[in-house]
Protein backbone atom coordinates (compact mmCIF):
# COMPACT_ATOMS: atom_id res chain seq x y z
CA UNK A 1 0.00 0.00 0.00
CA UNK A 2 3.01 2.13 -0.03
CA UNK A 3 2.50 2.72 -3.71
CA UNK A 4 -0.72 4.03 -4.19
CA UNK A 5 -1.15 3.46 -8.05
CA UNK A 6 -3.75 5.96 -9.06
CA UNK A 7 -3.40 4.90 -12.27
CA UNK A 8 -4.71 1.03 -12.34
CA UNK A 9 -8.01 1.45 -11.97
CA UNK A 10 -9.89 -0.45 -14.49
CA UNK A 11 -11.62 2.63 -15.64
CA UNK A 12 -9.33 4.24 -17.52
CA UNK A 13 -11.74 7.88 -17.33
CA UNK A 14 -11.24 7.34 -13.14
CA UNK A 15 -7.11 7.60 -13.62
CA UNK A 16 -7.41 10.57 -15.79
CA UNK A 17 -9.65 12.30 -13.40
CA UNK A 18 -7.70 11.45 -10.04
CA UNK A 19 -4.25 12.40 -11.97
CA UNK A 20 -5.92 15.09 -12.91
CA UNK A 21 -6.80 16.54 -9.70
CA UNK A 22 -3.62 15.62 -8.13
CA UNK A 23 -2.09 17.58 -11.50
CA UNK A 24 -4.33 20.58 -10.08
CA UNK A 25 -3.13 20.73 -6.42
CA UNK A 26 0.58 20.48 -8.05
CA UNK A 27 -0.25 23.50 -10.46
CA UNK A 28 -1.85 25.50 -7.03
CA UNK A 29 0.61 24.24 -5.07
CA UNK A 30 3.53 26.05 -7.71
CA UNK A 31 1.55 29.25 -7.58
CA UNK A 32 1.21 29.73 -3.45
CA UNK A 33 5.14 29.07 -3.45
CA UNK A 34 5.90 31.60 -6.06
CA UNK A 35 3.11 34.22 -4.53
CA UNK A 36 5.28 33.08 -0.85
CA UNK A 37 8.58 33.68 -3.03
CA UNK A 38 7.69 37.06 -4.42
CA UNK A 39 6.71 38.06 -1.19
CA UNK A 40 9.17 37.79 0.30
CA UNK A 41 11.52 39.16 -2.12
CA UNK A 42 9.36 42.24 -2.36
CA UNK A 43 9.59 42.35 1.69
CA UNK A 44 13.36 42.50 1.59
CA UNK A 45 14.26 43.87 -1.49
CA UNK A 46 11.66 47.06 -0.97
CA UNK A 47 10.71 46.12 -4.38
CA UNK A 48 7.04 47.93 -4.43
CA UNK A 49 6.09 46.80 -8.12
CA UNK A 50 6.49 42.76 -6.69
CA UNK A 51 4.53 43.79 -3.43
CA UNK A 52 2.01 45.18 -5.59
CA UNK A 53 1.76 42.26 -7.78
CA UNK A 54 1.73 39.62 -5.19
CA UNK A 55 -1.09 41.82 -2.95
CA UNK A 56 -3.49 41.58 -6.35
CA UNK A 57 -2.75 37.95 -7.72
CA UNK A 58 -4.10 35.62 -4.47
CA UNK A 59 -7.55 35.88 -6.22
CA UNK A 60 -5.96 33.17 -8.84
CA UNK A 61 -5.28 30.77 -5.93
CA UNK A 62 -8.85 31.19 -4.76
CA UNK A 63 -10.21 30.85 -7.90
CA UNK A 64 -8.00 27.33 -7.82
CA UNK A 65 -9.12 26.51 -4.94
CA UNK A 66 -12.74 26.39 -5.61
CA UNK A 67 -12.22 24.78 -9.10
CA UNK A 68 -10.37 22.07 -7.56
CA UNK A 69 -13.08 21.38 -4.42
CA UNK A 70 -15.99 21.27 -6.80
CA UNK A 71 -13.52 17.88 -8.51
CA UNK A 72 -13.33 16.56 -5.82
CA UNK A 73 -17.03 17.02 -5.15
CA UNK A 74 -18.17 15.61 -8.37
CA UNK A 75 -15.79 12.49 -8.07
CA UNK A 76 -17.13 11.57 -4.43
CA UNK A 77 -20.34 11.67 -5.92
CA UNK A 78 -20.32 9.75 -9.22
CA UNK A 79 -17.21 7.68 -8.03
CA UNK A 80 -17.55 6.75 -3.95
CA UNK A 81 -13.94 6.54 -3.90
CA UNK A 82 -12.92 4.32 -1.20
CA UNK A 83 -9.53 3.00 0.62
CA UNK A 84 -6.68 4.78 -0.78
CA UNK A 85 -8.40 6.52 -3.08
CA UNK A 86 -11.00 8.10 -0.48
CA UNK A 87 -7.49 9.06 1.46
CA UNK A 88 -6.40 10.91 -1.87
CA UNK A 89 -9.62 12.70 -2.51
CA UNK A 90 -9.80 13.76 1.36
CA UNK A 91 -6.15 14.84 1.69
CA UNK A 92 -6.93 17.03 -1.83
CA UNK A 93 -9.60 19.17 0.12
CA UNK A 94 -7.85 19.54 2.86
CA UNK A 95 -4.44 20.23 1.43
CA UNK A 96 -6.16 23.00 -0.95
CA UNK A 97 -7.59 25.01 2.44
CA UNK A 98 -3.83 25.33 3.67
CA UNK A 99 -2.45 26.17 0.51
CA UNK A 100 -5.20 29.01 -0.04
CA UNK A 101 -4.43 30.26 3.54
CA UNK A 102 -1.04 30.08 2.74
CA UNK A 103 -1.82 32.05 0.04
CA UNK A 104 -4.03 34.73 2.19
CA UNK A 105 -0.60 35.27 4.32
CA UNK A 106 1.40 35.90 1.12
CA UNK A 107 -0.70 38.23 0.11
CA UNK A 108 -0.68 39.98 3.50
CA UNK A 109 3.38 39.88 3.60
CA UNK A 110 2.66 42.06 -0.26
CA UNK A 111 0.69 44.31 1.41
CA UNK A 112 2.90 44.94 4.28
CA UNK A 113 5.65 45.28 1.94
CA UNK A 114 4.27 48.13 -0.18
CA UNK A 115 3.50 50.02 2.72
CA UNK A 116 6.88 49.36 4.00
CA UNK A 117 8.83 49.91 0.50
CA UNK A 118 8.83 53.42 1.03
CA UNK A 119 10.73 53.19 4.43
CA UNK A 120 14.10 53.19 2.37
CA UNK A 121 16.39 52.51 5.60
CA UNK A 122 18.22 49.75 5.45
CA UNK A 123 17.54 47.66 8.98
CA UNK A 124 19.88 45.33 10.21
CA UNK A 125 16.99 42.72 11.35
CA UNK A 126 16.21 42.31 7.93
CA UNK A 127 18.51 39.44 7.68
CA UNK A 128 16.55 37.50 10.29
CA UNK A 129 13.56 37.91 8.54
CA UNK A 130 14.80 37.38 5.07
CA UNK A 131 16.75 33.63 7.23
CA UNK A 132 12.95 32.80 8.64
CA UNK A 133 11.40 33.85 5.24
CA UNK A 134 14.01 31.18 3.40
CA UNK A 135 13.27 28.25 5.80
CA UNK A 136 9.58 28.72 5.65
CA UNK A 137 9.70 28.17 2.04
CA UNK A 138 12.03 25.61 2.03
CA UNK A 139 9.29 23.74 3.90
CA UNK A 140 6.89 24.55 1.91
CA UNK A 141 8.61 23.71 -1.27
CA UNK A 142 9.58 20.78 1.19
CA UNK A 143 5.81 19.96 1.87
CA UNK A 144 4.86 19.96 -1.65
CA UNK A 145 7.67 17.52 -2.90
CA UNK A 146 6.40 15.26 -0.41
CA UNK A 147 2.81 15.23 -1.68
CA UNK A 148 4.06 14.98 -5.36
CA UNK A 149 6.05 11.65 -4.58
CA UNK A 150 3.83 11.09 -1.34
CA UNK A 151 6.78 10.17 0.71
CA UNK A 152 6.32 10.08 4.74
CA UNK A 153 9.55 9.93 5.54
CA UNK A 154 10.28 13.36 3.39
CA UNK A 155 7.10 14.39 5.24
CA UNK A 156 8.01 13.66 8.45
CA UNK A 157 11.44 15.27 8.48
CA UNK A 158 9.86 18.59 6.49
CA UNK A 159 6.85 18.95 9.13
CA UNK A 160 9.96 18.21 11.92
CA UNK A 161 11.17 21.57 11.15
CA UNK A 162 8.08 23.51 12.21
CA UNK A 163 9.75 23.86 16.02
CA UNK A 164 12.74 25.76 14.57
CA UNK A 165 10.74 28.21 12.59
CA UNK A 166 8.45 29.00 15.70
CA UNK A 167 11.92 29.50 17.93
CA UNK A 168 12.78 31.67 14.52
CA UNK A 169 10.34 33.80 15.31
CA UNK A 170 10.19 34.29 18.49
CA UNK A 171 13.84 35.13 18.40
CA UNK A 172 12.69 37.82 16.10
CA UNK A 173 9.61 39.16 17.84
CA UNK A 174 12.09 39.76 21.20
CA UNK A 175 14.52 41.84 18.90
CA UNK A 176 11.70 43.76 17.25
CA UNK A 177 10.04 44.78 20.55
CA UNK A 178 13.52 45.82 21.30
CA UNK A 179 13.95 47.87 18.82
CA UNK A 180 10.63 49.61 18.99
CA UNK A 181 10.98 50.07 22.74
CA UNK A 182 14.73 52.11 21.56
CA UNK A 183 12.96 54.17 18.87
CA UNK A 184 9.54 54.71 19.47
CA UNK A 185 8.89 56.44 16.06
CA UNK A 186 9.90 53.29 14.45
CA UNK A 187 6.92 51.21 16.21
CA UNK A 188 4.49 51.47 13.30
CA UNK A 189 6.91 49.94 10.43
CA UNK A 190 8.50 47.14 12.87
CA UNK A 191 5.27 46.66 13.91
CA UNK A 192 4.77 45.43 9.98
CA UNK A 193 7.60 43.85 10.25
CA UNK A 194 6.48 41.47 12.86
CA UNK A 195 3.08 40.89 11.28
CA UNK A 196 4.96 39.51 8.21
CA UNK A 197 7.51 37.74 10.52
CA UNK A 198 3.90 36.13 11.59
CA UNK A 199 2.41 35.42 8.49
CA UNK A 200 5.90 33.71 7.71
CA UNK A 201 5.82 31.18 10.85
CA UNK A 202 1.74 30.20 9.46
CA UNK A 203 3.20 29.88 6.00
CA UNK A 204 5.48 26.80 8.35
CA UNK A 205 2.56 25.80 10.16
CA UNK A 206 0.39 25.34 7.29
CA UNK A 207 3.49 23.75 5.80
CA UNK A 208 3.34 20.83 8.40
CA UNK A 209 0.13 20.98 8.10
CA UNK A 210 0.57 19.50 4.58
CA UNK A 211 2.93 16.90 5.74
CA UNK A 212 0.48 15.48 7.79
CA UNK A 213 -2.28 14.96 5.25
CA UNK A 214 0.96 12.98 2.96
CA UNK A 215 1.28 10.67 5.90
CA UNK A 216 -2.77 10.17 6.37
CA UNK A 217 -2.60 9.43 2.34
CA UNK A 218 -0.08 7.15 2.59
CA UNK A 219 -0.77 5.44 5.90
CA UNK A 220 -4.14 5.48 6.50
CA UNK A 221 -3.21 7.07 9.73
CA UNK A 222 -4.19 10.20 11.02
CA UNK A 223 -0.64 11.96 12.79
CA UNK A 224 -2.76 15.49 13.37
CA UNK A 225 -2.14 16.80 17.39
CA UNK A 226 0.10 13.79 17.49
CA UNK A 227 3.62 14.54 19.03
CA UNK A 228 6.50 15.25 16.74
CA UNK A 229 8.69 12.73 18.19
CA UNK A 230 6.06 9.77 18.11
CA UNK A 231 5.44 10.41 14.29
CA UNK A 232 9.21 10.60 14.36
CA UNK A 233 9.85 7.51 15.99
CA UNK A 234 6.95 5.60 14.33
CA UNK A 235 7.81 6.72 10.27
CA UNK A 236 11.36 7.22 10.48
CA UNK A 237 13.19 4.38 11.94
CA UNK A 238 11.76 1.77 10.26
CA UNK A 239 14.14 1.46 7.59
CA UNK B 1 4.08 5.64 -23.56
CA UNK B 2 3.33 3.94 -20.62
CA UNK B 3 -0.64 3.35 -21.73
CA UNK B 4 1.18 1.92 -24.95
CA UNK B 5 3.38 -0.52 -23.77
CA UNK B 6 0.70 -1.21 -21.35
CA UNK B 7 -1.79 -2.16 -24.68
CA UNK B 8 1.02 -4.14 -26.29
CA UNK B 9 1.32 -6.06 -23.15
CA UNK B 10 -2.26 -6.61 -23.20
CA UNK B 11 -2.33 -7.41 -26.87
CA UNK B 12 0.79 -10.01 -26.40
CA UNK B 13 -1.22 -11.78 -23.61
CA UNK B 14 -3.93 -11.86 -26.13
CA UNK B 15 -2.30 -13.48 -28.93
CA UNK B 16 -0.94 -16.24 -26.70
CA UNK B 17 -4.25 -16.48 -25.32
CA UNK B 18 -5.50 -17.17 -28.73
CA UNK B 19 -2.45 -19.53 -29.38
CA UNK B 20 -3.05 -21.82 -26.83
CA UNK B 21 -6.25 -21.79 -27.56
CA UNK B 22 -5.80 -22.91 -31.17
CA UNK B 23 -3.17 -25.24 -30.34
CA UNK B 24 -5.66 -26.77 -27.85
CA UNK B 25 -3.91 -26.35 -25.41
CA UNK B 26 -6.26 -25.95 -23.00
CA UNK B 27 -4.26 -27.48 -20.16
CA UNK B 28 -1.94 -24.64 -20.13
CA UNK B 29 -4.25 -22.09 -19.54
CA UNK B 30 -5.64 -24.25 -16.45
CA UNK B 31 -2.09 -24.26 -15.28
CA UNK B 32 -1.82 -20.32 -15.40
CA UNK B 33 -4.80 -20.75 -13.16
CA UNK B 34 -3.52 -23.17 -10.89
CA UNK B 35 -0.30 -21.32 -10.55
CA UNK B 36 -2.45 -17.64 -9.54
CA UNK B 37 -4.28 -19.81 -7.15
CA UNK B 38 -1.22 -21.44 -5.84
CA UNK B 39 -0.12 -18.32 -4.77
CA UNK B 40 -3.00 -17.37 -3.41
CA UNK B 41 -3.23 -20.68 -1.38
CA UNK B 42 0.11 -19.26 0.62
CA UNK B 43 -1.87 -16.23 2.05
CA UNK B 44 -2.78 -16.14 5.77
CA UNK B 45 -5.79 -14.60 6.39
CA UNK B 46 -4.87 -10.77 7.69
CA UNK B 47 -7.59 -8.87 10.12
CA UNK B 48 -9.37 -10.39 12.69
CA UNK B 49 -11.13 -13.21 11.08
CA UNK B 50 -12.22 -14.52 15.24
CA UNK B 51 -14.33 -12.47 17.51
CA UNK B 52 -15.63 -12.90 21.19
CA UNK B 53 -18.88 -14.52 21.49
CA UNK B 54 -19.12 -15.27 18.06
CA UNK B 55 -22.54 -17.19 16.37
CA UNK B 56 -20.78 -19.26 14.07
CA UNK B 57 -17.07 -20.34 14.35
CA UNK B 58 -16.30 -21.68 10.69
CA UNK B 59 -12.56 -23.31 11.17
CA UNK B 60 -10.38 -25.05 8.09
CA UNK B 61 -13.35 -25.10 5.73
CA UNK B 62 -12.65 -26.59 2.63
CA UNK B 63 -15.01 -27.24 -0.23
CA UNK B 64 -14.89 -28.98 -3.21
CA UNK B 65 -17.10 -29.40 -6.32
CA UNK B 66 -15.52 -32.53 -8.06
CA UNK B 67 -11.90 -31.77 -8.11
CA UNK B 68 -12.28 -28.22 -8.27
CA UNK B 69 -11.74 -26.91 -4.98
CA UNK B 70 -14.12 -23.84 -4.33
CA UNK B 71 -13.25 -22.78 -0.49
CA UNK B 72 -9.66 -22.89 0.71
CA UNK B 73 -8.33 -23.52 4.45
CA UNK B 74 -11.17 -20.80 5.55
CA UNK B 75 -11.33 -19.55 9.01
CA UNK B 76 -14.17 -17.19 9.74
CA UNK B 77 -16.26 -15.93 12.80
CA UNK B 78 -19.89 -14.73 12.49
CA UNK B 79 -20.01 -12.31 15.11
CA UNK B 80 -23.15 -12.24 17.39
CA UNK B 81 -26.25 -9.68 16.16
CA UNK B 82 -24.25 -8.08 13.67
CA UNK B 83 -24.32 -7.85 9.94
CA UNK B 84 -21.12 -9.26 8.07
CA UNK B 85 -20.46 -8.74 4.54
CA UNK B 86 -19.01 -10.90 1.99
CA UNK B 87 -17.52 -9.98 -0.71
CA UNK B 88 -15.42 -9.99 -3.70
CA UNK B 89 -15.36 -10.74 -7.42
CA UNK B 90 -17.30 -13.68 -9.16
CA UNK B 91 -16.48 -16.81 -8.14
CA UNK B 92 -14.60 -16.26 -5.11
CA UNK B 93 -16.03 -18.84 -2.90
CA UNK B 94 -18.24 -16.18 -0.81
CA UNK B 95 -21.68 -17.50 -2.28
CA UNK B 96 -20.59 -21.24 -1.56
CA UNK B 97 -19.29 -20.34 1.93
CA UNK B 98 -22.63 -18.53 2.61
CA UNK B 99 -24.55 -22.05 1.64
CA UNK B 100 -21.78 -24.26 3.61
CA UNK B 101 -23.49 -22.42 6.97
CA UNK B 102 -26.58 -24.15 6.42
CA UNK B 103 -25.93 -26.64 4.46
CA UNK B 104 -27.24 -25.92 1.46
CA UNK B 105 -24.60 -27.26 -0.30
CA UNK B 106 -25.93 -30.78 0.67
CA UNK B 107 -28.00 -31.03 -2.33
CA UNK B 108 -25.54 -30.34 -4.51
CA UNK B 109 -24.25 -33.55 -6.04
CA UNK B 110 -20.37 -33.80 -6.35
CA UNK B 111 -19.78 -31.41 -3.75
CA UNK B 112 -17.31 -32.18 -0.47
CA UNK B 113 -17.15 -30.72 2.26
CA UNK B 114 -13.83 -30.76 4.98
CA UNK B 115 -13.49 -28.92 8.00
CA UNK B 116 -16.23 -27.48 10.68
CA UNK B 117 -18.79 -24.90 11.45
CA UNK B 118 -20.12 -24.70 14.65
CA UNK B 119 -23.60 -22.77 15.91
CA UNK B 120 -23.20 -21.76 19.26
CA UNK B 121 -20.68 -24.66 20.13
CA UNK B 122 -22.81 -27.23 17.89
CA UNK B 123 -21.05 -28.78 15.03
CA UNK B 124 -23.53 -28.18 12.48
CA UNK B 125 -22.03 -31.22 10.47
CA UNK B 126 -22.28 -33.90 13.06
CA UNK B 127 -24.23 -36.97 11.68
CA UNK B 128 -26.99 -36.49 13.89
CA UNK B 129 -27.75 -32.80 12.94
CA UNK B 130 -31.30 -32.70 11.21
CA UNK B 131 -30.69 -30.33 8.10
CA UNK B 132 -34.28 -29.22 8.20
CA UNK B 133 -33.99 -28.10 11.36
CA UNK B 134 -30.44 -26.19 10.85
CA UNK B 135 -32.39 -24.32 7.86
CA UNK B 136 -34.52 -23.25 10.01
CA UNK B 137 -32.43 -21.95 12.91
CA UNK B 138 -30.09 -20.72 10.06
CA UNK B 139 -32.78 -18.99 7.33
CA UNK B 140 -31.92 -17.85 3.82
CA UNK B 141 -32.76 -15.54 1.51
CA UNK B 142 -31.87 -15.53 -2.38
CA UNK B 143 -31.09 -13.18 -5.20
CA UNK B 144 -34.22 -13.14 -6.94
CA UNK B 145 -37.32 -12.88 -4.63
CA UNK B 146 -38.77 -16.45 -4.70
CA UNK B 147 -42.06 -16.55 -3.31
CA UNK B 148 -44.53 -19.37 -3.40
CA UNK B 149 -47.34 -19.50 -5.82
CA UNK B 150 -49.52 -18.96 -3.06
CA UNK B 151 -51.21 -16.47 -1.18
CA UNK B 152 -49.36 -13.82 1.07
CA UNK B 153 -50.57 -15.20 3.67
CA UNK B 154 -49.90 -18.51 3.23
CA UNK B 155 -45.74 -17.72 2.52
CA UNK B 156 -45.26 -16.63 5.71
CA UNK B 157 -47.41 -19.49 7.68
CA UNK B 158 -45.95 -22.19 5.44
CA UNK B 159 -42.78 -22.81 7.58
CA UNK B 160 -44.36 -22.20 10.98
CA UNK B 161 -47.01 -24.67 9.93
CA UNK B 162 -44.66 -27.59 9.33
CA UNK B 163 -42.76 -27.28 11.98
CA UNK B 164 -45.59 -27.25 14.27
CA UNK B 165 -44.43 -23.97 15.69
CA UNK B 166 -48.39 -22.85 16.15
CA UNK B 167 -51.20 -24.97 18.23
CA UNK B 168 -54.33 -23.46 16.14
CA UNK B 169 -55.28 -20.65 13.54
CA UNK B 170 -55.30 -18.00 16.23
CA UNK B 171 -51.49 -18.10 17.19
CA UNK B 172 -50.08 -19.17 13.22
CA UNK B 173 -52.22 -15.44 12.07
CA UNK B 174 -50.11 -14.02 15.46
CA UNK B 175 -47.07 -15.48 13.93
CA UNK B 176 -47.88 -14.49 10.20
CA UNK B 177 -48.67 -10.61 11.47
CA UNK B 178 -46.10 -10.17 13.67
CA UNK B 179 -43.29 -11.80 10.81
CA UNK B 180 -44.73 -9.13 8.02
CA UNK B 181 -43.92 -6.47 10.74
CA UNK B 182 -41.12 -7.10 11.37
CA UNK B 183 -40.02 -7.12 7.58
CA UNK B 184 -41.84 -4.06 7.56
CA UNK B 185 -44.68 -5.59 4.93
CA UNK B 186 -47.74 -5.71 6.81
CA UNK B 187 -49.21 -2.29 6.31
CA UNK B 188 -48.66 -2.39 2.69
CA UNK B 189 -50.51 -6.07 2.71
CA UNK B 190 -52.69 -6.33 5.59
CA UNK B 191 -55.90 -5.93 3.29
CA UNK B 192 -54.51 -8.04 0.62
CA UNK B 193 -53.50 -11.03 2.22
CA UNK B 194 -55.74 -14.34 0.39
CA UNK B 195 -53.80 -12.32 -2.65
CA UNK B 196 -50.94 -14.38 -4.49
CA UNK B 197 -47.56 -13.34 -3.17
CA UNK B 198 -46.21 -13.19 -6.61
CA UNK B 199 -48.36 -10.44 -7.69
CA UNK B 200 -46.01 -8.24 -5.07
CA UNK B 201 -43.56 -5.79 -6.84
CA UNK B 202 -39.70 -7.18 -6.49
CA UNK B 203 -39.04 -5.25 -3.13
CA UNK B 204 -42.49 -6.17 -1.49
CA UNK B 205 -41.94 -9.88 -2.63
CA UNK B 206 -38.21 -9.95 -1.35
CA UNK B 207 -39.59 -8.63 1.82
CA UNK B 208 -42.26 -11.22 2.01
CA UNK B 209 -39.36 -13.69 1.29
CA UNK B 210 -37.80 -12.02 4.42
CA UNK B 211 -40.62 -12.53 6.80
CA UNK B 212 -40.96 -16.16 5.20
CA UNK B 213 -37.68 -16.45 6.70
CA UNK B 214 -37.83 -15.12 9.78
CA UNK B 215 -41.23 -16.73 10.52
CA UNK B 216 -40.00 -19.90 11.60
CA UNK B 217 -37.85 -17.96 14.24
CA UNK B 218 -34.08 -18.21 12.94
CA UNK B 219 -31.26 -17.18 14.83
CA UNK B 220 -28.90 -16.48 11.82
CA UNK B 221 -30.23 -14.75 8.48
CA UNK B 222 -27.96 -15.71 5.54
CA UNK B 223 -28.50 -13.30 2.05
CA UNK B 224 -27.71 -14.22 -0.88
CA UNK B 225 -27.08 -10.39 -3.01
CA UNK B 226 -30.62 -10.01 -1.39
CA UNK B 227 -30.77 -6.30 -3.11
CA UNK B 228 -29.38 -7.02 -6.74
CA UNK B 229 -33.03 -7.18 -8.45
CA UNK B 230 -34.31 -4.35 -6.46
CA UNK B 231 -34.42 -0.68 -7.25
CA UNK B 232 -32.67 1.59 -4.78
CA UNK B 233 -35.44 2.63 -2.90
CA UNK B 234 -36.61 -1.04 -2.41
CA UNK B 235 -32.78 -1.69 -2.01
CA UNK B 236 -33.26 0.97 1.22
CA UNK B 237 -35.93 -0.47 2.43
CA UNK B 238 -34.43 -3.66 2.91
CA UNK B 239 -31.18 -2.07 4.20
CA UNK B 240 -32.83 -0.21 7.08
CA UNK B 241 -34.75 -3.60 7.68
CA UNK B 242 -31.66 -5.53 7.91
CA UNK B 243 -30.56 -3.07 10.36
CA UNK B 244 -33.73 -3.31 12.31
CA UNK B 245 -33.35 -7.30 12.20
CA UNK B 246 -29.62 -7.44 13.56
CA UNK B 247 -30.94 -6.88 16.86
CA UNK B 248 -32.53 -10.21 16.84
CA UNK B 249 -30.94 -11.83 14.97
CA UNK B 250 -27.40 -13.05 13.23
CA UNK B 251 -26.83 -11.56 9.28
CA UNK B 252 -24.41 -12.77 6.91
CA UNK B 253 -24.60 -10.93 3.98
CA UNK B 254 -23.18 -12.04 -0.06
CA UNK B 255 -23.06 -8.87 -1.79
CA UNK B 256 -21.40 -7.42 -5.49
CA UNK B 257 -22.15 -4.06 -4.28
CA UNK B 258 -19.38 -2.59 -2.32
CA UNK B 259 -21.27 0.60 -1.15
CA UNK B 260 -23.96 -2.14 0.04
CA UNK B 261 -21.45 -3.81 2.19
CA UNK B 262 -20.17 -0.12 3.58
CA UNK B 263 -23.58 0.99 4.01
CA UNK B 264 -25.19 -1.99 6.08
CA UNK B 265 -22.30 -4.63 7.73
CA UNK B 266 -20.30 -3.88 10.65
CA UNK B 267 -17.71 -6.36 9.59
CA UNK B 268 -16.13 -7.26 6.27
CA UNK B 269 -14.60 -10.37 4.74
CA UNK B 270 -12.89 -10.53 1.27
CA UNK B 271 -12.64 -13.73 -0.58
CA UNK B 272 -10.53 -14.06 -3.03
CA UNK B 273 -9.93 -17.42 -5.14
CA UNK B 274 -11.80 -19.17 -2.19
CA UNK B 275 -9.50 -17.95 0.29
CA UNK B 276 -10.44 -14.96 2.63
CA UNK B 277 -7.52 -12.59 1.87
CA UNK B 278 -8.66 -9.68 4.52
CA UNK B 279 -11.19 -9.95 7.37
CA UNK B 280 -11.70 -6.72 9.74
CA UNK B 281 -14.05 -3.92 10.91
CA UNK B 282 -15.96 -2.53 7.64
CA UNK B 283 -15.16 1.16 8.30
CA UNK B 284 -11.36 0.34 8.79
CA UNK B 285 -11.70 -2.16 5.22
CA UNK B 286 -13.09 0.46 3.16
CA UNK B 287 -10.48 3.05 4.71
CA UNK B 288 -7.62 1.68 5.42
CA UNK B 289 -7.82 -1.75 3.76
CA UNK B 290 -4.22 -3.92 4.87
CA UNK B 291 -4.41 -6.40 1.83
CA UNK B 292 -3.07 -5.50 -1.40
CA UNK B 293 -5.69 -7.35 -3.16
CA UNK B 294 -8.37 -6.01 -1.15
CA UNK B 295 -7.49 -2.51 -2.02
CA UNK B 296 -7.40 -3.14 -5.49
CA UNK B 297 -10.97 -4.89 -5.60
CA UNK B 298 -12.54 -1.94 -3.76
CA UNK B 299 -11.23 0.69 -5.47
CA UNK B 300 -11.59 -1.13 -9.12
CA UNK B 301 -8.24 -1.58 -9.92
CA UNK B 302 -6.87 -4.33 -12.06
CA UNK B 303 -5.39 -6.61 -9.88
Amino acid sequence: MENLHIDQHISRKYNEELEGLRNKVMIMGGMVEKQSRNALEALIKGDSKLAETVATSDYRVNSMEVEIDAECTDILARRQPAASDLRMIITVIKTITDLERIGDEAEKIGRFALKLANNQEPQSYYSELHHLGEHVIEMLHGALDAFARMDVEAAVRVAGRDPEIDQEFEALTRMLITHMMEDPREVKNVLRLNWCARSLERIGDHSANICEYVIYLVKGHDVRHVRLEQIQEQYIQKK
Amino acid sequence: MERNENMQAVLMNENNVSSKLTEGKVEDLRECDIRESAKVREYETIGEPFTDNAKICARDVNVYYGDKQAIIDVSLDIGRNEITAMIGPSGCGKSTFLRTMNRMNDIIPDCRFEGNIKLDGEDIYDKEMDTVLLRARVGMVFQKPNPFPKSIYENVAYGPRIHGLAQNKAELDDIVEKSLRRASLFDEVKDQLEKPGTGLSGGQQQRLCIARAIAVGPEVILMDEPCSALDPIATASIEELMDELKEKFTIVIVTHSMQQAARVSQRTAYFHLGKVIEVGDTKEVFTTPKHELTENYITGRIG
